[in-house]
């Protein structure tokens, strides 16, 4: 269908698209890649009186290396992460996630602050951000404020932003770029995930010494998983590291179920994907497929 | 109601679009640029495929209002006059189609793949047509197709 009428707005500062988000009032909507509001218009999911597109609005796509962080600016999209050698040199985590994000073309246009603004369930930058520590940086009149990853994601397509506030940028914890490990089931290349799993550690000595387990398309946001982290944590790393962790990780989850998989088969897949994600990241072999 | 000006295949092009003009129906019906194909108009199909600065873009979730000032090439910027493009041509001798319906979407992301100038597998083709549905060909030929674009390069065209 076509997208219901609205205006557009394409302010040239951020002060403007703040105000513009401002006099709209609740039923404004910020747009940035559109790559998941331009679909919620046409399919007249969502149907607000004015859309504010950041295109236009200088300093949101870039990045920036500090001392322990990357701040990734909102407007950045999905193939810049899959392609910038900033980000692949110090949050290859995010890269390689970025890289499974719907097609090219969906790559091209969709940005890191309008995925996690939509904040599905099973997509792939709120995950990497709870494994990297992120959090979420927004602008309203009010001010500036910062919001951890883990207060950010509430539920279903619903975040702590609140209206009038627009984001401007994320930013990730650097520390974990040596172990990280990222693996995730997709039905048919460019799908959602069903089930995806991002590991992100630091190791010293072949001990882990900090530990994340995050889970996506499991339940209604991502989330981390304790049992699966104390289990990486509790020794040193052996060939069985891997799936004594997913084992954990299975064993803790309430998974949902629904057309794309039973709360069961997304159980299983929890094993899987966090075998795969925590071998990655510990460069561990996995024995064989099978699952326990 | 918003001003733009974009350079639609090569041409300098300057119109008033209303808000919700999504550039799919502006190329089709404003421009009567025909050759961008409407599919399933939320992303999923890739009929609509177009380039937008020389990147692939579903024309369907993009505003008209969201190109202005930029460079826009669809189907019509292939063939020059009756000489098919070398990508046209390497579908049409592969039979990578039937209907026609999807091919406009495959060609223009073929495009985007072939200016990489660089080998791709099987499988790389495969992943990089993921995002553009074929109910005809079960999409054997149309690898073929794009295998041999690759192979023998674009050309005097592209």
């Amino acid at each position: 269908m076509k997208p219901p009428p609205f205006r557009y707005h394409a302010p040239t500062s951020i002060e403007a698209a703040v105000e513009a988000l401002a006099l709209a009032g609740d039923d404004g909507v910020v747009m940035s890649g559109g790559q998941s509001l331009m679909p919620m218009l046409n399919l007249r999911l969502a149907s607000p009186s004015d859309v504010i597109d950041l295109r236009a609005v200088p300093g949101l796509s870039e990045i920036t290396i500090n001392d322990q962080t990357v701040e990734v600016g909102a407007m950045v999209t999905h193939r810049t992460a899959e392609t910038d050698p900033l980000i692949g040199a110090h949050l290859p985590l995010a890269r390689a996630a970025a890289g499974l994000i719907g097609f090219r073309a969906i790559r091209n246009r969709g940005t890191v602050g309008g995925s996690i603004a939509h904040a599905d369930p099973a997509a792939e930058w709120p995950a990497v951000l709870i494994a990297l520590d992120g959090s979420v940086t927004l602008r309203s009149r009010a001010g500036v404020r910062t919001v951890g990853a883990d207060e950010f994601f509430v539920s279903l397509f619903t975040t702590s932003k609140l209206p009038g506030e627009v984001i401007t940028g994320v930013s990730f914890a650097s520390r974990f770029a040596d172990h990280w490990g990222f693996a995730e089931f997709q039905r048919r290349t460019g799908d959602f995930a069903v089930v995806a799993a991002a590991v992100a550690c630091q190791v010293s000595d072949s001990v882990v010494t900090q530990a994340r387990v995050v889970l996506a398309g499991v339940a209604s946001r991502p989330f981390r998983c304790p049992g699966a982290e104390a289990v990486l944590l509790g020794g040193a790393v052996t060939p069985d590291t891997a799936a004594s962790a997913a084992a954990a990780a299975r064993d803790e989850v309430e998974p949902i179920g629904d057309a794309h998989g039973s709360a069961d088969y997304r159980r299983r897949l929890v094993f899987a994907e966090t075998r795969r994600a925590v071998s990655q990241a510990l460069s561990l072999r996995i024995a064989s497929l099978t699952h326990a | 109601m918003h001003e733009i000006s974009v350079v639609i295949n090569g041409s300098n092009v300057k119109a008033t679009v209303p808000d919700r003009l999504l550039l799919s129906d502006f190329l089709r019906d404003g421009q009567r640029l025909t050759g961008t194909h409407v599919g399933c108009e939320h992303g999923y199909c890739g009929s609509c495929t177009v380039l937008l600065d020389g990147a692939s873009v579903r024309s369907c979730l993009t505003l008209a209002a969201q190109t202005d000032g930029r460079v826009i090439e669809t189907v019509e910027s292939l063939a020059v006059g009756d000489e098919l493009h070398p990508i046209q041509q390497a579908f049409r001798s592969n039979h990578g189609l039937q209907c026609g319906f999807c091919t406009p979407g495959l060609l223009m992301t073929t495009l985007e793949l072939a200016r990489e100038k660089r080998a791709c597998s099987r499988d790389e083709i495969r992943e990089r047509l993921a995002g553009n549905l074929c109910r005809c060909t079960g999409y054997h030929h149309i690898v073929d197709a794009v295998q041999a674009v690759l192979r023998d390069g674009l050309r005097h065209a592209g």
